[in-house]
Parts: C-alpha cells; structure tokens; sequence
C-alpha cells in the first residue's frame, strides 16, 4: 500500500504495510538515520520524534496513523544547530556514546514547547521515558534549564 | 550534513559518510557544524595531507588529522588520542581534527598502531606513551627539517602552536611537513612529563558532541548500502540449544521476503560462544524480517540445560560453600584456623545475579560479501577483531577485508567479545544471500542472547580480635561461567576481596569457577562491580561489629597506602559523612580499586518508614594518578555511577527453565532520570608516577555505599541486588 508522510516539511511517498511503525518507516523506506532503534515497545525514547509537536515514541506509533500529520525528526528540528536544546547540549557536552540522543533532544524540545520554563519535576516528568545507558542524566538536565534560558532570551 | 556516495566497487556503492582515513572527519574548529571529507578511495591514506607518521597528516593551512586507531564508544577516545597528539605536536587545539584509522591498514601492514582495542580503561593509563611518542617525534622530525634548510642545530629550532621558530626565521608546520616526512631521527624524543604540559589536563570538551545532537553521528545500524537487505535472528532460548525444524513454507509469499537462513554454532574460533544455532529471516526491511520471524514456527532442542535456573545455581553455591575452592590468595598463617577458635566471628553470604549489557544500540553488524573484497560494520571495541573474524569465517584474505569504524552506540564491556556472534551471522548471511545484509538483533535477544555478566554468591568470615579489628579473614566465592573458564583476567571472581589493601594479618580466599551454559562476558570494571559492593559492606560490618567508626576503620587498616589514604582524607574532607543522622536517612561509604585507580563514594539517602529508597547524593572521590581531560573524567564518573546503581538498586537477571525471563526495558529495569542522585565529582591526585583507568572504576564504590546508607538509615543490611526486592520498612 502507497501512502504519504509528510517529514520535515517534505512529502514522501510510502510503500509498506500501513501498520509499519513509523520508526521503521523512517529508517529503511526513507533512509532517516538519526531517529533510533531502541526496544520496539515504547520502554527507552530512543526512537523519540514529534508529531504536530507532540513527541511520540515512533517505534510504537503506525505509520498510517500519521498520515496528514506534521512530523518532524532529528534532522528537522534545525539546520545548523541553533535549536536552544542543540545549543545547550553542546554547551554541557551532554552526549557520551550518543545513541539515545536524538530522542532525549527531541523529548526535550517537546517539553519546552508547552512548559517554557520547567521545573526539576517536569523535566523528571517529561524525561522519565528516555533511557541514557552512558547516565549523562544530570548534564540532561542542566542542559533543558539552560535551553530553557536560550529560549527566553531569543527574540 | 549530507550523506556522500563512495565508489568501493563495480558492484557495491557505499552511502554512508566517509571520511579519508576510514571514518567520518570531525573538525574542531567548526563549532556546530563538521567537515566532512570525500576520499575517493576511502580507508586509504588522507590525500589532503602529509603523512608524517600512521597517526597524522598536517594539510597545507597547517591542519592536523589524528587518526584514532580505538573505538568511540562514549568514553571520549577520539577527544583523547587527538589530544595527546596535540600536545605533543604542540598544535592549536582548533586546528586538529579526529578521523578513525585504517584498520585494514592496521591489521594488514605492520600493525602500526601497535593496540587497537579499546577496553580495560586503558587507552590514556597504558597507551599514552607510544601515542604521545607518535607525537613528539613528528614534532622533533619537523624541527629536523627547518633545521637542514635553515642551517642551524634541531635544538635551536623551537616549535611552538604550529610555528617554527630559529634565530629570525619562521615558517608553518605545514611548510616543513613534507621534508619532514622523509626524515629519520637517530634517537627518537622522551614524551613530556606532566609539568610540560600545556593542553593536557585542562578541562576540554569533547570533539564528537555536535554530530551527536543532530542525528548526523553514524553507527553502525545506521548504515545503508545500496542492495542492502535486513535480517532479523533468533537463537535457542536455551544458550546451545540446538535448531529441531522450522517452517519457512508457512511465511512464503509475504512481502519483502527474500530467504530464510539457517545458522550453525561456532565456538570457540576467535571468541567464546561465537554464534549460536538459530534461524534468520531476510528481508528488504527489518521490520518485515521481524513479524515474519515472529511469526515462523520454530522447534528448539532446549538440551540438558532446560532445567537450570538461578535456584538451581543458588542451591549448588550453597553445596561448595562447605568444599575447598581453589586458593585465589593467601597471606600469613591459618586464618581458617584463627576463625576456628576465636570469639568474636562476623560471616555473611552475599549474592549478585547475572547481569547484561543493554547497550542501548541493539547488538547489529552489517557485512558487504563480494569476489573482490568484503566490507564490515560492526560495533566492535576492538575493530580489528571483526575484521580478523569475518575473513576467518568466510575464508578469505584478511587484506581483502575492510572494517569501517562507525561510532558505537555504547559498549560497557560487551563489544569485545559480545557482538562476535553478529557478525559472524552478519557475513554468513550476506555470502548465502549474495547481497550486503545488516543483522539486527531485537532488544529481546539483545538481552537474553547477549554475553552476560556472571552471578556470585560469596561467603566471607573474619575473626576479630581485642582491638575490634580483624586478625584473620577468609573467602569463598562461587561464580558461573561458559566453560567454567575465568576469561576476564585475573581472579574476577573475587577481584576486589581477594586483593583489598587492608591490613589483616592472616588471610585466605578461594573460589569456585562453576561451568554454565550462559555465555559470559566482561561487563564495566569487571570483577569489582559485583564484589566492591561484597566486600565493602562487609567491611562495615566488621567495623560496627569491633566498635569502630567505617571511616576510621578504612583510615586505620589502609595506613601507610598512599593512593588510598588520598581518597579517604579527600572524603572526609568533602562528604561530611557521619553516622549520626535520624532514622530514615543514612550516609555510606565505601572505596574501591579497580583499573588501577582508587574510588571512594560518599552516598547520602532517606528510607521512608514504608521503606521507600530515594538515593539523595554520591559525592566521588577520584585517584586515577593523573587526569588529561577534568571535564571528560567528571563525565565518565558521573555515567558510570548511574551504570552500577542500575543494576543493584533495579537490575538482575532471572534465569528460568535454563533461559533468561528478562527480555526488554519492561523487565530488565534501568535507571531513569528521575530516580537520578546528585553526583559530586572530587579529583585526588597522586601524581606520583601512576596512571590508573577513568572509564569504569567510578562505578564499584557506589552500590556499597549506598547500601552501607541504607543500614544506618534502616538497621537492615542488604546483602544482596536487586535492592528493590528488599523489604527496607522500618519502624
């Protein structure tokens, strides 16, 4: 079955079975990388993306049911780093091995979106579905205050 | 960044980015964004550049490329090699760039890079010099050649942040690399002592962090070739269990299906426990592969081990706990005998179940199989091993052989020996399918297939004497591996026990190496992560049960061990901690050593009377001797006790029916964010002519103190992990 996602503001062409999780879909029908594989069952956040600016976990979210829906990866989230959670990232040098990054980054970026200034809770709250094995939980969470402060000041 | 096609062959185009040397090429001096480079024969030397040795090329503006022989696996090895080099080179920092080394090259001509793995905390600790050398003598080569044309001494001529510099001339590193290139020293240069430092041991952030917040970083399960074809696997439940039957007429004419493979055992070849019998199912994309897989019916010869389970091994620890192990060390006269006669005898038994790695990249290998030559992804620790297997399990010429280096999505021990079987799968698979194939394992056989951290049960005796303070002690470890065999080095069983510094007159430990089916492997400061929390509790209970305050007892029976008194007076001195807190809270400490360097952890926690656990704080205190990079270190130490403290307070393994029950994050249950203590970060320098490790030891010491916390907030001491299985109500 061919049906159309429309990723980073781009529209593709699908072919797969419309109950393909989106992450898959993402990875080896279009070739985006940088969304992970983690567990397959919604349990780590690495596969973390946004839909209409929600994040959720693509690994358990069908392809079909986005169809019609922005969703915005990774690689969308901007061209050059300038995100505020990029940018406090790499200010904190969060990332160790860096797999679960993209969806603690775009986890983060959700948060901040509704919550523009969040506390030590929230972001525990918002946080709590991705897993970090290397632990640069504590950088994590310097980074989303300081990105939070990014945010502030952008005009 | 964007993706680059690289001729490899006529019939196999890569599109994964490439950068000259065999990796992707991470500039420094490009905040937030990298330069990326096109070679046109990728994994050959860097053609913008001069080589003046296998480890760096300087380019004509003077840009020097590092290429880092060790694996990125989160513990900073690029940011580390290249700046080893750079100091040496004496270069600015922003005009070095990092590029993964050729290993074909390695493997196949002259091995220059004389260790290639990256494991064992041991890249800065034991390959510093000949890295640092590799630095210092293209420094002393370039100065050679201004020199020659300048006509004055080489130690006249002074080379400083890329500049060199005599009477009144002056030139660039890159003017003279060339001539350098072809010069030879009669005696090659001393590596500088820490006091010539000038970029080593500041604090520098590391290379790779912006290409790990846009998705750009490449592992190994992300690469895509064209042709390329998925494979998902499974494996007997039961560890070498055989394959009965299967089914594949009953996934016929489901989309995407390409073929379905049979894999037999290999063991033993290059590795333990290689491959295990399982079947594959190939298809134009993984998740096709998967729900075929799933749905394929398979008949498993579970084999004389179904019936094992952590009871069963639990039960025939309890049998050798009564029989003489073999003697891992002893030291004075009888202790047993002492134990025998004495009054005052502390004992207890303690238990750490199997553990996995759970790297959170699943364990995956992609291999390109033609006539001409076969190229390999494999998150390896040490990428010359997959390379060496592939060609061993396909028979061919290692030179024909090319492994690309690609970021690793976590390793902790598991990516030596742990993603063999992978990629063995990965090039048998391709060479029966005659296309290039990734392999990826789901999350469930991740865990339940990976090499696993083995399980001890541990019982420890010591007589005390007038003083309160032992006179004799004794050990007896049980442990189980594949074979029986202690691959992990020397005596992990009862590392740490066996070897603590304290001062015990009389001593003797034994240990049981028990054979078991479980395929077993090194995980995170082996050895020490499971028996620092043993043996460091049970030191607090010999010191309660003497009489005597956990720092003072520690303090008193480490006298005259510099490194160690070091951590301990830094704690004392930065933690605060005392026993004489009100019920429901708690602080514990505990030391350990482990890669060669002292740790001790200060932890702070509350037990609600209802026995709920909140770990507050770990304030660390670290002796590794030296430090090249305070930033880098405060990282690892910080990672690595949120690592320990995932496996004691939630982990474990339970093994049932001869396979484990734990499958996936549902099961196996990790650290998240919220359950996150403060962590303090406190540096303890012997600097003293010692180098220790930096990426493990910083996680034995927390699970004891912790624990050691809980019994000071709560009366109960917990002897065994996961801690969330204990009751720790109080009232």
């Amino acid at each position: 079955m061919v049906f159309t996602l429309t990723i980073n503001g781009a529209a593709y062409a699908i072919d797969a079975e419309p109950e393909t999780p989106l992450l898959w879909v993402l990875r080896d029908n279009i070739g985006l990388t940088g969304t992970k594989f983690g567990c397959g069952i919604a349990q780590c956040g690495v596969c973390t993306v946004h839909i209409d600016g929600r994040p959720v976990k693509s690994c358990a979210t069908t392809a079909a049911s986005a169809v019609g829906r922005e969703i915005t990866t990774i690689e969308g989230l901007s061209a050059d780093n300038r995100h505020p959670v990029q940018r406090a990232w790499i200010e904190f040098a969060v990332p160790q091995c860096g797999y679960c990054q993209s969806g603690q980054i775009m986890a983060a970026a959700a948060l901040l979106s509704r919550t523009s200034n969040p506390s030590n809770s929230e972001i525990d709250a918002a946080m709590a579905g991705n897993l970090c094995r290397c632990g640069t939980y504590l950088r994590i969470r310097k980074a989303i205050r300081r990105a939070a402060e990014l945010a502030g000041s952008q005009p | 960044m964007t993706a680059m096609e690289a001729k490899l062959s006529r019939r196999t185009v890569i599109r994964t980015m490439v950068g000259a040397g065999g990796g992707m090429l991470l500039g420094f001096h490009l905040p937030g964004a990298i330069a990326a480079v096109v070679a046109p024969q990728p994994w050959t030397t860097p053609t913008d550049g001069v080589e003046i040795n296998a480890w760096l090329t300087i380019d004509a503006n003077g840009a020097v490329t590092v290429r880092v022989p060790h694996s990125e696996q989160g513990q900073g090895a690029l940011t580390s090699v290249a700046m080893l080099i750079a100091e040496e080179l004496d270069v600015p920092w922003d005009n070095v760039q990092a590029v993964f080394a050729d290993m074909n090259r390695h493997v196949n001509y002259g091995e220059e890079y004389i260790v290639t793995t990256t494991h064992g905390s041991q890249l800065v600790r034991l390959q510093h010099p000949h890295i640092m050398q590799a630095g210092a003598s293209a420094r002393e080569r370039l100065k050679a050649a201004a020199a020659r044309a300048w006509e004055v001494a080489r130690t006249d001529v002074v080379a400083r942040q890329g500049i060199l510099r005599a009477g009144g001339h002056s030139a660039s590193y890159a003017e003279f690399a060339t001539a350098a290139a072809g010069i030879t020293l009669d005696e090659e240069p001393a590596i500088k002592t820490p006091d010539q430092w000038w970029l080593l041991g500041n604090p520098t952030p590391r290379v790779d962090v912006s290409v790990k917040v846009d998705g750009s970083a490449q592992y190994s399960i992300d690469t895509r070739l064209d042709g390329m074809v998925y494979a998902a696997v499974k494996c007997c439940p039961v560890p070498w269990g055989g394959l009965k039957r299967y089914d594949a007429k009953a996934i016929e004419g489901r989309n995407g299906i390409i073929a379905v493979v049979e894999l037999q055992a290999v063991d033993g070849k290059t590795g333990a426990a290689d491959m295990q019998n399982g079947v594959a199912v190939v298809a134009d994309t993984w998740y096709r592969a998967k729900t075929a897989l799933d749905l394929l019916p398979i008949e498993w010869d579970f084999g004389p081990e179904k019936d094992v389970s952590s009871d069963s091994q639990a039960a025939e620890a309890a049998r050798l706990f009564a029989e003489t192990g073999e003697v891992s060390n002893a030291i004075g006269g009888d202790a047993m005998g002492i134990i025998a006669a004495a009054g005052n005898v502390v004992t207890a038994d303690y238990h750490r179940p199997y553990e996995t790695h759970a790297r959170m990249e699943p364990i995956n290998a992609t291999v390109s199989v033609t006539d001409e030559r076969v190229d390999v992804w494999s998150p390896a620790q040490d990428q010359s091993v997959p390379l060496r297997l592939v060609a061993d399990q396909l028979q061919r010429d290692p030179r024909d052989v090319y492994v690309h280096t690609a970021f690793i999505g976590g390793a902790f021990g598991g990516g030596g020996g742990g993603r063999t079987g992978v990629t063995r799968q990965a090039a048998e698979i391709s060479r029966q399918v005659g296309r290039p194939v990734q392999v990826i394992w789901t999350r469930e056989e991740d865990v339940m297939q990976d090499k696993q951290r083995p399980p001890v049960h541990t019982r420890l005796t010591a007589a005390l004497g007038e003083n309160g303070l032992p006179e004799a002690f004794f050990s007896r470890a049980v442990w189980f591996t594949h074979e029986g065999a202690n691959r992990h080095g020397p005596a992990t069983a009862d590392y740490s026990i066996s070897t603590m510094p304290y001062s015990v007159a009389n001593r003797r430990h034994e240990r049981h190496n028990v054979a078991a089916h479980i395929p077993t492997a090194t995980h995170r400061a082996p050895g020490a992560n499971q028996n620092g929390f043993i043996i460091e509790q049970f030191v607090d209970e010999m010191a309660l049960a003497g009489g005597w305050d956990p720092l003072e007892w520690r303090l008193q029976m480490t006298q005259g061990i510099e490194p160690w008194q070091r951590v301990l007076l830094k704690l004392r001195e930065v933690s605060g901690f005392t026993t004489n807190l009100p019920r429901g809270e708690g602080m514990g400490l505990a030391i350990v050593e482990d890669h060669n360097s002292i740790c001790g952890a200060c932890a702070k926690v509350t037990v609600s009377r209802r026995g709920q656990l909140v770990v507050e704080k770990v304030v660390l205190v670290m002796n590794s001797g030296y430090v090249i990079n305070p930033l880098n270190s405060a990282e690892q130490l910080e990672g690595s006790v949120c690592w320990e403290l995932s496996h004691a307070l939630y982990g474990g393994l339970d093994l049932e029916n001869g396979r484990f029950v734990n499958s996936n994050f549902d099961t196996y249950n990790l650290m998240r964010i919220d359950q996150m203590p403060e962590v303090e970060v406190h540096f303890a320098l012997s600097q003293d002519g010692w180098w220790g490790g930096m990426g493990e030891p910083g996680g034995p010491p927390t699970p004891p103190a912790v624990a050691n916390a809980i019994y000071f907030a709560t009366g109960k001491r917990v002897r065994s992990t996961p801690i969330r299985k204990h009751d720790l109500s109080w009232s």
